[in-house]
């Protein structure tokens, strides 16, 4: 597939995160088109569109914003139909390998503003929240910049562009949590509390933000919005497959020529997109990969034609993620790479559910015995079960992200971890696979 | 000095009298009236008070370098909390600081994929560089040494922030001249980022306040240049290859036979493949499978996190509960599990 700059289509512009740029470059036309829609038609639109959710679940967004009670006509709400609706962007991108909307933010924060702004005015809320990242200083600058800008320009506060609908805009700095891109546990640090999961149901659409019905969206999804305003369904349909339609910023790093952010139609393969970063590292051949960040399990060269969109990629085993292609290739060491990966869901496993909090722990002891050569042949199976008991029991998807890089590892390399145990133990393995370990510096 | 959190209740049921908070030195600068003032600005921006308290612990960070008990005690007057309460959050936080920090922190990335092109060999060197490890001070208070958990900069790795502004594709020597260079008082320009100023004043900024002194500082900082060949890589190429997405307005795509909509896709280049044949494939290849049938419809908005709650084919189902009634999941969910 080609190559469709959409969402990045002016972050090669001189000064994109300027309003002014942002403007001469159709900035801000979406929002006057659904400022002259109803609320409830550009709910049907974007559900037409068949935009799915880009923080990794891939839930439909057009039917998310319809879950949000909403009073009837001529009738006086009750329940959560009658309470403020609110609208919180989940900016707090940290999942090893994501890195699409800090990027997207700091270049072309206006995209995200305008989108914030038409998906409020869908759901009928008046006061929004960009919760950042507050490691993303440099996006978090340029978002208050931007923010400030539409203020100044009638695009935010009171009476948006004369339309009668008013929208206050915070953005909002975290400070140094992964599991707070965890929606609710998002919502639990927004109210000023630790960022731990809630248990659901409730669902947020019912019971969010302080109890009220709140819609949470990711940044590249929000950003979205607004091409899809001024595109249309069809047109948004023409990237991609049926099932999951539009344009996707694939993230690539690692092992390649040229690594970086390649904006191509849902369903584009890793084959084409390792093509566009210039390849693997020349001399050197492709091991691993991840097609959406640490949270979905490993992919290898057998699976660089899965078309990289949502059920594509479920199908092949993995999940597209957040679409953080992380390339690694012979010199890197699958077992350590695993390791570091463990350590850091281990270090931020909120501590709430106990299968998480003490399951991380325990499987960094054994994977660091194994990388340090002390494994036993009983450590295979060791892994396996306690991933076992951590997958689905758990509040969050901490705990199921955590082992997905294990068990996906063990699927395609075992021979990798019989490798470092010693000779005696491999021999209860009944094989000998003594292979020269590879130093993850070399 | 009391503990935090903690009071002298506290200390005489555990037998501590002593907290890992080391004593607030006598050249802080204390928290004012004007502190005060700030962090009641803070309240207002929200609907509900205490959604104001991770600012407000960034404000303390921004006057004192780190979260003292000054500030915890100030935190919990202004939101009527307890200061067992603001504690509890404060050290939740990677980015609230228990220790007074150096004038600059240093974070390099030492999770898998910076790890392996170099990161650790940086942390390693900046470690005996200044005979620290992590989450620790230079003797001359210069600079706070830490590691960090990926910093979605990941295309630009190996990475290093200085104040959380970024100095991308980092390498040993690199980072350890960076790192003498901020020793010796000086302010090394990010490759990504605004001008450097401390970690109090970017504090500041993450508080919701502004750093700068007047509006045209506070705009250079915004419109900063930096180096952002890996974010401009996909747009590039683009305009080099002559790929670009279908227009949006102008006459409709040829009707065809197959009335299919993905026509006007430009074709790749690719030599026998015609976007017609692409874009069929994408479909085929994506049609018929597991997750499909398990019907987007069904499935409640919330179902899935920005983590993908959905436990992906091939994973080994969990029988002994029932679907629908363990922890984390729920009867509205999809039915992936059994996928």
């Amino acid at each position: 597939m080609p190559l469709t700059p959409v969402l990045t289509s002016r972050w090669g512009a001189d000064q994109p995160w300027r309003l002014s740029t942002y403007e001469s470059l159709d900035g801000y036309t979406a929002l006057r088109t659904a400022l002259s829609m109803t609320p409830d038609e550009l709910v049907s639109l974007v559900k037409d569109s068949g935009l799915r959710g880009r923080g990794g679940a891939g839930f439909p967004t057009g039917m998310k914003w319809s879950f949000i009670p909403q009073p009837k006509p001529g009738e006086t709400a009750t329940g959560p139909a009658a309470l403020p609706k609110y609208l919180v962007v989940n900016a707090d991108e940290g999942e090893p390998g994501t890195c699409k909307d800090l990027p997207l933010m700091m270049t072309d924060p206006h995209s995200l503003v305008e989108g914030v702004i038409i998906s409020a005015y869908a759901i009928r809320c008046r006061f929004a929240v960009i919760y950042v990242r507050g490691e993303a200083v440099h996006a978090h600058r340029r978002l208050v910049s931007a923010v400030e800008e539409a203020y100044a320009a009638g695009y935010l506060g009171r009476d948006v562009l004369g339309s009668g609908y008013d929208l206050e805009l915070v953005v909002h700095a975290g400070a140094g949590a992964y599991i707070c891109g965890e929606e609710t546990a998002l919502l639990d640090s927004l109210e000023g509390y630790r960022g731990q999961p809630r248990l659901k149901p409730p669902f947020p659409a019912v019971a969010g933000l302080y109890g009220a019905p709140t819609v949470i969206n990711n940044v590249e999804t929000l950003a979205t919005v607004p091409f899809v305003v001024r595109g249309g369904a069809e047109w948004f349909k023409r990237f991609g497959p049926e099932k999951s339609p539009g344009p996707k910023i694939y993230s690539i790093s690692g092992r390649v020529v040229r690594p970086g952010q390649y904006e191509a139609p849902m369903g584009t393969t890793m084959r084409e997109l390792l093509a566009m970063a210039g390849g693997v590292r020349p001399g050197h051949e492709l091991k691993f990969w991840t097609p959406g960040g640490s949270s979905t399990p490993y992919f290898t060269a057998e699976h660089l034609d899965v078309p990289l969109d949502f059920d594509s990629v479920a199908a092949a085993g993995s999940m597209l993620g957040t679409t953080a292609l992380m390339v690694f290739d012979e010199t890197d060491s699958i077992v350590e790479a695993t390791l570091r990966f463990t350590e850091f869901y281990a270090h931020e496993s909120c501590g709430k559910c106990t299968p998480c909090r003490e399951g991380t722990y325990w499987l960094v002891q054994v994977l660091q015995r194994l990388v340090d050569g002390r494994g036993t042949a009983a450590d295979l199976d060791l892994l396996t079960d306690t991933c076992d008991n951590i997958l689905g029991r758990s509040f969050c998807a901490l705990g199921d992200g955590a082992t997905s890089c294990i068990t996906s590892s063990l699927k395609y390399f075992r021979d990798d971890y019989v490798a470092l145990l010693p000779p005696e133990e491999q021999a209860r393995l009944g094989r000998s696979l003594r292979l020269e370990p590879v130093g993850a510096a070399s | 000095m009391s503990a935090l959190p903690g009071s002298a209740e506290g200390a005489a049921t555990t037998g501590l009298v002593d907290s890992p908070v080391e004593p607030v030195t006598a050249d802080l600068p204390p928290l004012t009236e004007q502190t005060r003032l700030e962090a009641r600005e803070i309240i207002a921006r929200y609907p509900q008070p205490r959604s104001a308290l991770l600012p407000m612990l960034h404000l303390v960070q921004s006057y004192q370098g780190y979260v003292s008990p000054e500030g915890v005690a100030l935190c919990a007057e202004e939101l009527g909390l307890t200061k067992a309460e603001v504690g509890a959050v404060a050290t939740f936080y990677t980015m609230y600081k228990r220790r007074p920090t150096g004038r600059h922190l240093v974070s390099v990335c030492t999770n898998t994929l910076c790890a392996v092109l170099g990161g650790q060999r940086i942390m390693d060197a900046l470690s005996a560089d200044l005979g620290v490890h992590h989450d620790e001070t230079a003797a001359d208070g210069s600079v706070t040494l830490e590691h960090a958990e990926c910093l979605a900069a990941c295309d630009y790795a190996p990475v290093v922030t200085v104040d959380y502004e970024f100095y991308d594709q980092q390498d040993v020597e690199g980072a350890r001249a960076l790192v003498a260079a901020l020793r010796r008082g000086e302010k090394p320009h990010p490759t990504r980022g605004a001008p450097l100023t401390d970690f109090r004043g970017v504090s500041r900024q993450l508080a919701g306040f502004s750093q700068h002194a007047d509006a045209a500082a506070a705009g250079a900082a915004v419109d900063a240049p930096g180096e952002w060949g890996p974010t401009l890589a996909g747009v590039r190429l683009a305009a080099e290859r002559g790929e670009s997405a279908p227009p949006m307005s102008g006459p409709e795509p040829e009707p065809t036979d197959t009335g299919e909509p993905a026509e006007t896709v430009a074709p790749s280049g690719q030599a026998g493949q015609t976007p017609e044949k692409e874009a069929a494939d994408a479909r085929v290849a994506a049609a018929d499978n597991p997750a499909e049938r398990a019907g987007a419809a069904q499935t409640h908005p919330d179902e899935g996190t920005e983590y993908g709650r959905t436990t992906p084919p091939g994973s080994r189902p969990t029988p002994d509960t029932p679907a629908g009634t363990e922890p984390g999941t729920s009867g509205q969910g999809p039915a992936t599990r059994e996928a």
